[in-house]
C-alpha cells in the first residue's frame, strides 16, 4: 500500500511536468529542473503538484481561525453536518421502509420496485433544483441539503435491512412459535438482532452517498459554505489548488465518516462476542 | 368469480381516479374531486392488497403500475387541491404536457449527455475496471497496494472531480465521459476482484486435481463464478454513469444536455421542462437498469438468486 | 414444577399415569403444485406422563411430521389431537412443551447462557430468576463453565447441549426432540444419549424423540414407535423391557438385541422397494 502510493505521488509529480509545461513562459532550451520547479510551483496549474495541494490545506486549516470561510474545516464541518443529518433521516426512512415491506405483503409488491426504480432516477441531478426551489420559499441553510443526502443514502440502508429482516431461517421462526412468541418479540429478539449485521454494509454505502449528496446540493445554489461550494469557485475562478484542496478534504471526510462507523460496528461486535 | 371481483373493483377505481383528475383539473368542482378521492383512495387501496396476494406475472406487474398510478393521482391531486405554487412542484399533466411541447429539446439533450458522454464512459469506465481487476487478481504487489485504494475510492465522493476533468477535457461531452469513467472505473475494480476471489476450496482443489493452469482456471471457473459480481457493479454504475454526465455539466458545458437543461431552466423556474428533463432522466436510468438485469438473468441463470 | 419435582420419579411410567398427548386417527396431508401428498395418515398415539418414546422409520415416513403436528408446528389434516388435553395450538399457547431441532438453531449474537435466557425473556420472567435458571440448567448439561461464551466457540455436541438446555429451562412437561443428535460423531452421539437418559430419569419428564438410528432409540426409550413412508403410517409400537436405569453396557445384553431385532424387523416389513 505503501510503496503504490508512493509510486502514484511519483506518477503525479511527473505527470504536473507535461500538463502545466504549456502554460509556463520557458523558452525551449530551459532545461528539465528548470521546467520542474516552474511547473510544480504555478499559481494556477492544471494540476498542482501535491506538496502545493498539501501546503493549501495546511496554511487553510492552521492559520485561519475556524468560523473564517478562509478555513476548509469551516467548509468541511458545513458540508459534513448537512451529511450527518441527512443521514439520519436516511437511517429512519430506510428503517421504517424495510419494516413495511418486511411485515406488509402488499407493501413489498408495490413499493419494493419504486424503492429500486427510485435510485435509478439521477436523483444528484435534481438536487440543485431542490435547493433552489426551497430556497423561494425560504427554506434555506441545512435541511435542503439534508433532504438530498437522506433521499441519495436511505436505499442502501432499505436494501440491507429487508435482506437482514428476512435472514432467519425457517427453524429460528419455528422456535419462536414454539415459545407462541408475540410478533414484537419476534422483532425484537430475533429479526432486529440479525439485520445488524446487514445494516453496517449498508451503513458505509449510506455514509459516503450522503456525503456526496451534500457536497453536490452545494454546487450551483450559490452557496457560499461548504466543500461543494469550495470546489464550484475553485472551478469558475480557475483556482486549481484550492480545488484539489476542497477534494482532497472530502475524501479525509469520507474517511472519517467511515472510521465513525466501524467504530460503530466494533463496539456493536464487542457486545457479541467478536461476530456479528 | 374472484378474479371478476377482482377486475371489476380495478376497473371502478380507474373510473374514479380518472373521473376525480378531470374534474379537479376544471375549476369550481372541489366537492366533487374529494368525493372521488374519499372513494377511489380506500378500493385502490383494496385493489393492491388484491394483487399482492396473487403470484401471476400479471398481478406482480400490476401492483407496482397501480401504486405509481396511485402516486401520480395524489401527486396531482395534492398540487391543485392544495394550491401548491408551479416552481415548487408542478403537477404531472404538466409535466406530460412539458414533456410533449419540448420533445426535440428533450431529444437534443438526451443525445449529448447519454449517448455520447454516459455510453462512452461507462464502456471505458467498466472495461478498464475489469482489466484492472483481472491485473490485480494476477499481481500480489498490485493486490496489496491499488486494492485498499480502490475500496477507499469506490466510498468516496468522488464525483467532485467533475470540475477538474471539465479543465482538462474541455466543455463539451469528453469531459463528462472522463467523468464517468473515474466513477465506474472504482465499483468495476472492487467487484470484479472480489468476484475472481468468490470460488469455494473445493471448486479450486477440483481445478487443481485437473492440473488445469491459470488461464483455464479463470475462463472455466473464475470467471463465470465472478459473474453475480460484475452485473452488480454494472447495475451499480448504470446509475453513476447519469449522476456523473448530468453533475459534470453543472461545472460548464456547450448550451445543451439535461444536467444544462435543468441547472438554466431551474434558474428561470420553467419548473415543468425540468421535470420533463428529470423524466427523459428516469426512464433512460430505469431502462438501462432495466436491461442490464435482464442480461444478468439470462448470464447467471444458475445463482440462487435466481433459481426457480 | 420445583426443584423436588425435577428429582422425582426413578421408574418407568405406570399404565394409569396421565396421558399427555393423545393422537386418534390423525392425518396430515401436503399440497404441492396442486397434488395432496398424504405425509401421516389414521395415526394413532397415547403418551403417557413420563413416557420416552422414540418415532424412528425411513426417511419420508412422517416422524417429523408428527412431532411438528404435536407442537403445532403443522396443522393436521384431519382426526384428533390434544396435548396436555387441550388442543396443540392452546397447548402451544400455553407453552407446554420444550422443542429440540435437528440444529442447535442458537442466536450467534447471543452468549450461551443468553440464548438459554431466550424463552424466559419472551414469557416475561423476571431478571433475577432468568440468571438464576439459566445457570442451573448449563450446569445440569454440564456447561456451567461456558455461559459467557458464544455458540460458535463450542463444539457441535456443546451447541447442541446448549438447545436442550434452553428448551429445558421454563421446565415444561413434554420434551419434543427431532433428531437432535443426528449431526453428531457417533462418540458424542453416545455421551449425549446417556446424558440426555440422566436428565430424563431426574426430572420425569415426557419425551418424544425422532431418530434414524435403532440403537439411540431401544436404548432411550421405554416405547419404540416404528413408522413406514408412502404413505406415513404406524407400523409396530414395541414396549421396551428394558428397565428404568441404563447404562451404555445395555447395548449388548440380550434384551436390548431382541428389541433392536424386532425394530429391525419392522421397519424390513414396512419398506417397500417399488
Amino acid at each position: 500500500m505503501v510503496s503504490v502510493l508512493g509510486i502514484l505521488t511519483v506518477l503525479w509529480y511527473a505527470l504536473a511536468i507535461p500538463l502545466n509545461a504549456p502554460r509556463l513562459d520557458l523558452d525551449e532550451t530551459a532545461g528539465l529542473s528548470t521546467l520542474a520547479s516552474a511547473a510544480w510551483s504555478m499559481d494556477r496549474p492544471v494540476l498542482p503538484a501535491p506538496h502545493q495541494v498539501v501546503a493549501e490545506l495546511w496554511t487553510s486549516v492552521l492559520f485561519h481561525p475556524l468560523t473564517s470561510p478562509r478555513n476548509l474545516l469551516y467548509h468541511a464541518w458545513v458540508t459534513l453536518s448537512a451529511a450527518l443529518a441527512g443521514l439520519g433521516i436516511a437511517l429512519v426512512l430506510g428503517i421504517a421502509l424495510a419494516v413495511g415491506i418486511v411485515y406488509v405483503r402488499t407493501l413489498d409488491r408495490s413499493l419494493m420496485p419504486w424503492v429500486i426504480a427510485s435510485q435509478t432516477v439521477p436523483v444528484l441531478a435534481i438536487a440543485p433544483m431542490v435547493v433552489v426551489v426551497l430556497g423561494t420559499l425560504g427554506i434555506t441553510g441545512l435541511l435542503p441539503k439534508a433532504a438530498i443526502a437522506g433521499y441519495l443514502a436511505f436505499f442502501p440502508i432499505t436494501v440491507g435491512m429487508v435482506t437482514g429482516l428476512r435472514a432467519p431461517d425457517p427453524l429460528q421462526l419455528d422456535l419462536m412459535r414454539t415459545y407462541s412468541a408475540a410478533p414484537s418479540a419476534v422483532f425484537t429478539k430475533l429479526r432486529w438482532p440479525m439485520s445488524l449485521a446487514f445494516l453496517f454494509p449498508g451503513l458505509r454505502v449510506a455514509v459516503a452517498l450522503s456525503l456526496v449528496g451534500a457536497i453536490v446540493a452545494e454546487l450551483p445554489t450559490g452557496a457560499q459554505a461548504g466543500l461543494g461550494a469550495r470546489l464550484l469557485t475553485g472551478s469558475y475562478y480557475g483556482q486549481t489548488i484550492q480545488l484539489w484542496a476542497a477534494l482532497v478534504m472530502a475524501a479525509l471526510l469520507s474517511i472519517v465518516a467511515l472510521l465513525g462507523v466501524a467504530m460503530a460496528e466494533r463496539a456493536v461486535l464487542h457486545a457479541r462476542g467478536g461476530r456479528l | 368469480m374472484r378474479q371478476i371481483r377482482g377486475s371489476a373493483v380495478f376497473a371502478a377505481v380507474l373510473a374514479l381516479a380518472s373521473a376525480g383528475i378531470a374534474r379537479a383539473s376544471l375549476p369550481g368542482a372541489p366537492a366533487f374531486a374529494l368525493l372521488a378521492s374519499l372513494v377511489a383512495l380506500p378500493l385502490l387501496v383494496l385493489a393492491l392488497a388484491r394483487f399482492a396476494r396473487r403470484d401471476t406475472l400479471a398481478a406482480r406487474l400490476a401492483s407496482p403500475a397501480l401504486f405509481g398510478a396511485l402516486l401520480l393521482w395524489l401527486w396531482e391531486m395534492l398540487v391543485l387541491g392544495l394550491h401548491i405554487p408551479f416552481v415548487l412542484l408542478p403537477p404531472p399533466s404538466a409535466i406530460a404536457a412539458a414533456f410533449v411541447t419540448h420533445l426535440g429539446t428533450l431529444a437534443t439533450d438526451f443525445r449529448q449527455t447519454y449517448l455520447h458522454a454516459v455510453i462512452a464512459g461507462y464502456a471505458l469506465g467498466c472495461g478498464a475496471g475489469f482489466a484492472v481487476a483481472l491485473a490485480v487478481d494476477r499481481s500480489p504487489f498490485l493486490r496489496r497496494g491499488l486494492l485498499p485504494l480502490g475500496n477507499l475510492a469506490s466510498v468516496m465522493p468522488i464525483v467532485g472531480v467533475a470540475p477538474i476533468m471539465v479543465m482538462w477535457f474541455g466543455f463539451d461531452w469528453p469531459s463528462k465521459a472522463a467523468v464517468v469513467v473515474v466513477m465506474t472505473f472504482f465499483p468495476m475494480l472492487v467487484n470484479t476482484t472480489a468476484g475472481l476471489a468468490a470460488t469455494g476450496a473445493m471448486e479450486r482443489d477440483l481445478m487443481h486435481c485437473y492440473a488445469a493452469g491459470y488461464w483455464p482456471t479463470l475462463l472455466k471457473l473464475r470467471l463465470p463464478a465472478s459473474m453475480p459480481f460484475v452485473f452488480t457493479a454494472l447495475k451499480l454504475n448504470s446509475t453513476l454513469a447519469l449522476i456523473g454526465a448530468v453533475v459534470a455539466e453543472f461545472f460548464g458545458t456547450p448550451i445543451l444536455g439535461m444536467g444544462f437543461r435543468i441547472s438554466t431552466e431551474a434558474a428561470r423556474m420553467n419548473m415543468d421542462i425540468v421535470w420533463a428533463t428529470i423524466t427523459v432522466a428516469a426512464l433512460a436510468g430505469s431502462l438501462s437498469f432495466g436491461a442490464i438485469a435482464l442480461i444478468e438473468r439470462a448470464a447467471t441463470f444458475w445463482h440462487p438468486a435466481f433459481r426457480r | 414444577m420445583g426443584e423436588s419435582a425435577l428429582l422425582a420419579s426413578e421408574t418407568v411410567p405406570a399404565p394409569n399415569a396421565p396421558v399427555v398427548v393423545e393422537a386418534r386417527g390423525l392425518g396430515v396431508a401436503f399440497e404441492t403444485d396442486g397434488q395432496r401428498v398424504n405425509a401421516l395418515t389414521s395415526v394413532d398415539l397415547t403418551i403417557r406422563r413420563g413416557d420416552f418414546v422414540s418415532l424412528i422409520g425411513p426417511s419420508g415416513c412422517g416422524k417429523t411430521t408428527l412431532l411438528r403436528a404435536i407442537a403445532d408446528l403443522q396443522a393436521p389434516s384431519g382426526g384428533t389431537l390434544t396435548v396436555n388435553g387441550m388442543s396443540a395450538a392452546e397447548a402451544r399457547r400455553a407453552r407446554a412443551y420444550g422443542y429440540v431441532f435437528q440444529a442447535p438453531a442458537l442466536y450467534p449474537w447471543r452468549s450461551v447462557a443468553r440464548n438459554v435466557m431466550l424463552p424466559l425473556e419472551i414469557m416475561g420472567m423476571a431478571r433475577g430468576e432468568r440468571t438464576e435458571r439459566a445457570e442451573r440448567y448449563l450446569r445440569l448439561v454440564g456447561l456451567g463453565d461456558f455461559a459467557r461464551k458464544f455458540p460458535w466457540q463450542l463444539s457441535g455436541g456443546m451447541q447442541q447441549r446448549v438447545s436442550i438446555a434452553r428448551a429445558l429451562c421454563f421446565e415444561p412437561t413434554l420434551l419434543l426432540m427431532d433428531e437432535p443428535f443426528g449431526a453428531l460423531d457417533e462418540i458424542t452421539r453416545d455421551g449425549l444419549n446417556l446424558h440426555l437418559h440422566e436428565l430424563w430419569r431426574r426430572t420425569g419428564m415426557s419425551v418424544v424423540f425422532v431418530t434414524h438410528s435403532i440403537p439411540e432409540a431401544v436404548f432411550l426409550s421405554t416405547r419404540i414407535v416404528v413408522m413406514s413412508a408412502r404413505p406415513g403410517r404406524i407400523i409396530d409400537v414395541i414396549d421396551s423391557p428394558l428397565g428404568a436405569a441404563r447404562a451404555l453396557g445395555i447395548r449388548e445384553s440380550a434384551e436390548f438385541l431382541a428389541v433392536a431385532h424386532r425394530v429391525r424387523e419392522g421397519l424390513r416389513a414396512g419398506h417397500s422397494y417399488d
